[in-house]
């Protein structure tokens, strides 16, 4: 007979609103029932109240925890419709907040996946790492969460060399905290015990069901929209992070690499960051229609804005990569037991707040 | 008050057991909370435990603004909380709904649902501004009446305090 056991919205595995109604046989999940709408704000039509400058602020606050790269996109947005230059500085500073960012959302994520099989001093150890990315925001853009460091046209603000020569210290610092806990991960019996064969998502599988992000790249499919080359990306050199297993293992793993990834392009970035002006002079009003793209933390983040010329933005539409992720995870979740159903959902780092704006 | 009352409220007051729950949060005072457990502000020596059951909690901590739909989940919680209990707004849209507050499925701050015992303003708050909280949030249950005849406590640091008190004239002098 089967039973029906809620997951969520008041879950103390995630701290989001992501409720799942699954149906179990026994201990093995038969399907997987998604609800959503906890956390939805209607925040795309506040753009009927708020001017295009003000909007920076609202999509900061779809998400927390990639709220740069909200900003950047939509910024890019405007910035194509209005033919505006960004000048090359402030390009290098807003992919250097964004790749932070990256490093703090993914040692976030390795926190919460440790505490869902139950290895508290690995949580630990993650989020005592992550503080020293957040040292950086805070010093260097005034808050520690939501920085608001990109405006129209440019950022508002600069890293003096001191900061810059303070971030690459850092970033060395992290990489040793990185080497130290990487044994623990590769070589766990029990983190292998709860990831390995947990959650498998074929090649095909990903493909089809339109995965993003470190999900896609998990099942072996080379796909990075950074490496479209947008902001300061088409100046330096990398290349995406992939992994053939498509299980929880392979993601975590592709997640943990990139970590090392972030580093190397803040390296890179601030080693051959140029002089000059912080933002292009912003006149009139955008006319048009445009959809720009670029890379979250949990994968390919889509915005599109039509406007009419007015005070006021016409439509502000927000596709994020979470979005993209639940038709997967409702594919992974059948068959698997009961205990693995906190892991797989975390294995695709889910963001409610994103998904539902 | 029997010797074992007296010694649950010593208790509850040298230990706190918190619940957080995400009301429509952007995520960003989340990850604030749950990075006062960690090694950094680490709450735990204080003996402050972040738990998932409603049942063995003393103080609710919400952070975002309130819809409809997830109004019921948060009474659902509030209502199954022992008394005594007290109940921290987290955040610039726990308090008053934020930049979210015209948006067309927000209903406002968590006051609009359940009674707020200390708000603590900040876009996101700071694991310091929470820590503050909850100590503010501790005061409210030493009184140990049931009863929410006391007004509301402002948690943050001294500056935002004043922003508060002020916010009336802030209002007229726009």
């Amino acid at each position: 007979m089967a039973t029906i056991v809620p997951f969520g919205p008041q879950h103390p595995v995630l701290p989001e609103p992501l409720h799942l109604r699954l149906v179990l046989e026994d201990e093995i999940v038969k399907e997987a029932l998604p609800t959503l709408g906890y956390v939805h704000r209607g925040l795309e039509t506040l753009a009927s109240i708020r001017d295009m400058d003000q909007m920076v602020q609202i999509v900061e606050r779809v998400c927390g925890i990639c709220s740069c790269i909200h900003a950047h996109t939509y910024c890019m947005c405007i910035e194509g419709l209005m033919g505006i230059e960004v000048p090359k500085r402030a390009d290098y500073l807003r992919v250097i907040w964004s790749e932070l960012h990256r490093m703090h959302s993914h040692l976030l994520w390795l926190g919460l996946l440790a505490d869902a099989f139950g290895m508290e001093s690995m949580f630990m150890h993650a989020w005592r790492i992550r503080e020293r990315v957040m040292d950086v925001l805070e010093a260097t853009a005034g808050n520690r969460v939501i920085i608001s460091v990109n405006k129209i046209g440019g950022v508002r603000r600069d890293m003096s060399p001191d900061q810059l020569r303070w971030v690459l210290q850092v970033a060395d610092e992290l990489e040793k905290e990185l080497d130290l806990i990487k044994p623990v991960l590769t070589n766990d019996y029990s983190v292998k015990k709860r990831t390995v064969g947990v959650g498998v998502l074929t090649y095909q599988q990903a493909y089809e069901l339109g995965a993003a992000g470190p999900q896609l790249r998990g099942s072996g499919v080379a796909q990075d929209i950074r490496m479209t080359g947008y902001g300061a990306y088409k100046y330096i050199d990398f290349a995406p992070v992939v992994e053939k297993d498509g299980d929880s293992w392979a993601r975590t793993m592709v997640r943990f690499r990139e970590l090392y990834q972030s580093i190397d392009i803040v390296r890179q970035l601030v080693s051959s960051i140029p002089d000059g002006e912080l933002a292009a002079k912003v006149k009139g009003k955008p006319m048009g229609e445009i959809a720009c793209r670029s890379e979250q933390p949990r994968g390919e983040l889509m915005y599109y804005v039509k406007a009419t010329g007015d005070k006021y933005l016409d439509r502000v539409r927000i596709r994020t990569p979470t979005f993209a992720n639940v038709p997967p995870l409702l594919v992974m979740l059948p068959g698997c037991e009961m205990a693995d159903v906190p892991i797989i959902a975390l294995s695709i780092d889910p963001c409610i707040s994103c998904t539902e704006r | 008050m029997g010797f074992f009352q007296e010694l649950l409220h010593k208790s509850r007051m040298k230990s706190p057991w918190l619940i957080h729950f995400d009301c429509g949060s952007c995520n960003g005072c989340d990850i604030e909370v749950l990075a006062c457990l960690t090694p950094v502000y680490d709450v735990e020596r204080f003996g402050v435990l972040n738990i998932g059951n409603p049942k063995h909690a003393d103080i609710l901590v919400v952070s975002g603004t309130v819809n409809p739909r997830n109004a019921k989940v948060l009474k659902n919680i509030y209502d199954q909380m022992p008394e005594p209990k007290a109940v921290i707004a987290i955040g610039a849209c726990g308090t008053s709904g934020g930049v979210f507050r015209e948006a067309y499925n927000v209903l406002g701050g968590v006051d609009k649902v359940i009674p707020v015992d200390v708000y603590v303003p900040g876009c996101p708050s700071k694991p310091e501004a929470i820590i503050d909280g909850v100590v503010l949030a501790l005061e409210k249950l030493k009184v140990r009446k049931p009863e929410k005849d006391t007004e509301p406590l402002v948690a943050d640091l001294k500056k935002a305090r004043e922003f508060y008190e002020n916010r009336e004239e802030r209002q007229v002098t726009g």
